[in-house]
């Protein structure tokens, strides 16, 4: 966007900005390459024969191998590396399904319709945002395991439809805010009622926000260990954290290569998903203070 | 979504207009409670009743098999008095949290300065700074940074063929807690890119103004960009500030879930989760949960009350 238009302004100064210009760009991709460091020795450790790994500090491997893959794919502890996707993937998907669906409902009765107590309702949803989710963490586990759901995907999946990730709500709030209340007005009149306005107009408007909300719902939900360890102890439900987590204890560095392998896998879809989608990433967090 | 980080929800905007008939508005009730019926359940099932649950759980003595059994205030006359790893962890929080945040939101401004210009490749640049905020909250992350800080990993072999020779990170009581601070500072680009969204907003006639008037470079970030950016820092502040205090993940992968060596990175959510998950002691866990929410909500009035005198909007006279 504003990078096309950029010092158009005088032609003549563009000569001797020139290398100013060049030393603002290696001093950018230096630092880049600092911080891109421990990623990109992630990736080539994964293609390292175990000798390799302890043997030598260069980044790139000597003789790359896919063994470290063929490894996983055959097993980490019981199950094979898809295994672990699945599950994740499932978890991940009913999160975005969940959040997309609760949180667009409850943000078009917040942003747009009129209820009594809809001011206090607002502000302690504003509030839950801030709340350390420790607070409710104990009783929320009682609950599940009354309801025996503990070692289920319910417990990662139900409170989502229950719309309990509050930040999207204010998210699609502020959007559905920006939406011109004359649209609504015009299908009022053409005798939509609340549903019919929520379902003609405002959803289909609401895109970018339910996207960015798909999105970061589905990138935090796959990363997430905390609640994943805690709910789930099985390994045939184990997620790729959880697998991960597996090697922990023979972090020794022999283990590094199926370890990273793993590791790589895990952050694949998480990759694409940047790739795809990073304008949108980036301004969702711009424009909103997603924590990311 | 042009509306700002900053701007104020408004609840009450325009009142319904005066010719809606009082029906037609009741029956809309109606239909704003259903829309709004998962969020209303959730927040009593999820978040409402939990609270005071957690709330009642921590005068327990409560280990998830028993019912629990009231013991009046015990909890937190142990914490307070008898435990010294609860001290130790809150202690070793406090550090993680005063040395992490101001150093990723250091890092987050100097980038964001540096990329806020019209330039070629701007905008790659910015995804490609605010990638590791992605990606570091992973266990996978966390493994790599296991490595890269543990003895005759990476980090290690660099130090010492310059001289410094720290052995590994992670291995080192008076080291460990660094790799963790490392690792949150690594993850300075979403704060970076709010902050790149604030400095769009300074006008660009301030700094021409302050040109004029004679000032520098350095008067012109201290004078303008500074003040300019305040409630941004704010947000900032705030947001990463209740983030750290919760940070577990890489903790726990760095330490294999014990918090060491010598409990160097107990993180306070580490050692409740310890209590409450592997020594069952529930009722111990939720007061530790309530000393929690209670130190973070000291903690963020204190910076809301101290920002009335360095927090600057546009618009109010000084």
């Amino acid at each position: 966007m504003s990078t096309l238009t950029s010092s158009a302004s005088s032609a003549s100064s563009e000569k001797s900005a020139l290398p100013k210009k060049l030393v603002w760009h290696v001093l950018v991709l230096g630092v880049l390459l600092v911080l891109l460091y421990p990623v990109i020795w992630l990736i080539s450790t994964s293609f390292k024969p175990a000798t390799e790994v302890i043997s030598t500090l260069a980044l790139l491997p000597r003789e790359p191998t896919g063994n470290n893959y063929a490894e996983v794919f055959d097993g980490v502890g019981e199950f094979g590396v898809l295994h672990y996707f699945w599950n994740s993937l499932m978890i991940s998907a009913g999160a975005v399904v969940g959040n997309v669906v609760s949180c667009s409902l409850a943000a078009y009765a917040f942003g747009r319709l009129h209820f009594r107590g809809r001011g206090p309702m607002f502000g302690f949803m504003m509030i839950t945002i801030m709340l350390p989710q420790h607070v409710v963490l104990i009783p929320q586990y009682v609950i599940f395991q009354q309801m025996d759901m503990v070692n289920t995907f319910w417990p990662l999946i139900l409170p989502k439809f229950l719309a309990t990730d509050a930040f999207f709500i204010f998210l699609m709030v502020q959007f559905i805010r920006t939406l011109p209340r004359e649209l609504d007005e015009a299908a009022t009149l053409d005798g939509c009622g609340p549903v019919g306005v929520f379902r003609h107009v405002i959803l289909p408007l609401l895109r970018p926000a339910l996207i960015t909300t798909a999105i970061f719902t589905f990138i935090w939900t796959w990363n997430d260990f905390f609640s994943q360890l805690i709910y789930l102890n099985d390994p045939e439900k184990f997620t790729l954290p959880l697998a991960l987590q597996l090697f922990i204890d023979q972090a020794t560095q022999s283990a590094f290569g199926p370890m990273f392998a793993m590791s790589v896998l895990a952050l694949l879809p998480i990759g694409l998903f940047f790739l795809a989608f990073q304008r949108f990433l980036v301004d969702g967090v711009a424009t909103s203070g997603i924590k990311g | 979504m042009t509306q700002s980080v900053l701007s104020r929800p408004e609840v009450a905007d325009s009142p319904p207009p005066a010719t809606a008939a009082r029906g037609r508005r009741r029956r809309g009730q109606g239909v704003a409670y259903l829309f709004l019926s998962p969020w209303i359940i959730g927040a009593a099932l999820l978040t409402i009743g939990p609270m005071a649950a957690s709330l009642y759980l921590s005068f327990t003595d409560y280990d998830l098999f028993s019912s629990p059994n009231w013991i009046g205030a015990e909890n937190y006359v142990t914490m307070f008095t008898g435990d010294e790893r609860f001290w130790h962890a809150a202690w070793v929080t406090t550090k993680y949290v005063f040395i992490s945040v101001p150093l990723k939101l250091g890092l987050a401004l100097a980038v964001a300065l540096l990329l806020n210009r019209q330039r070629t490749g701007v905008g790659l640049y910015r995804s490609a700074f605010y990638a590791p905020s992605l990606l570091g909250a992973s266990v996978s992350v966390a493994l790599a940074w296991r490595a890269l800080f543990s003895t005759d990993g990476t980090v290690d072999r660099v130090l010492a063929s310059v001289g410094v020779d720290t052995g590994g990170w992670v291995d080192q009581p008076q080291y460990a807690l660094l790799t963790l601070v490392a690792l949150a500072a690594w993850q300075f680009g979403a704060p970076m890119v709010i902050f790149l969204a604030g400095l769009k907003q300074v006008p660009r006639e301030l700094y021409e103004a302050a040109a004029i008037d004679g000032a520098g470079p350095a008067r012109r970030f201290l004078s303008v960009t500074l003040p300019m950016l305040s409630p941004v820092i704010l947000f900032n502040l705030v947001l990463e500030t209740i983030h750290a205090f919760q940070a577990f993940t890489g903790a726990f992968v760095v330490s294999s879930g014990r918090g060491g060596p010598s409990d160097s990175t107990l993180l306070y959510p580490l050692y409740l989760y310890q209590r409450g998950f592997t020594d069952f002691r529930m009722g111990y866990a939720s007061a530790m949960a309530w000393v929690l929410l209670a130190v973070v909500a000291i903690l963020t009035a204190l910076v809301f009350r101290s920002a009335r005198r360095w927090v600057f909007y546009a618009g109010e006279n000084r």
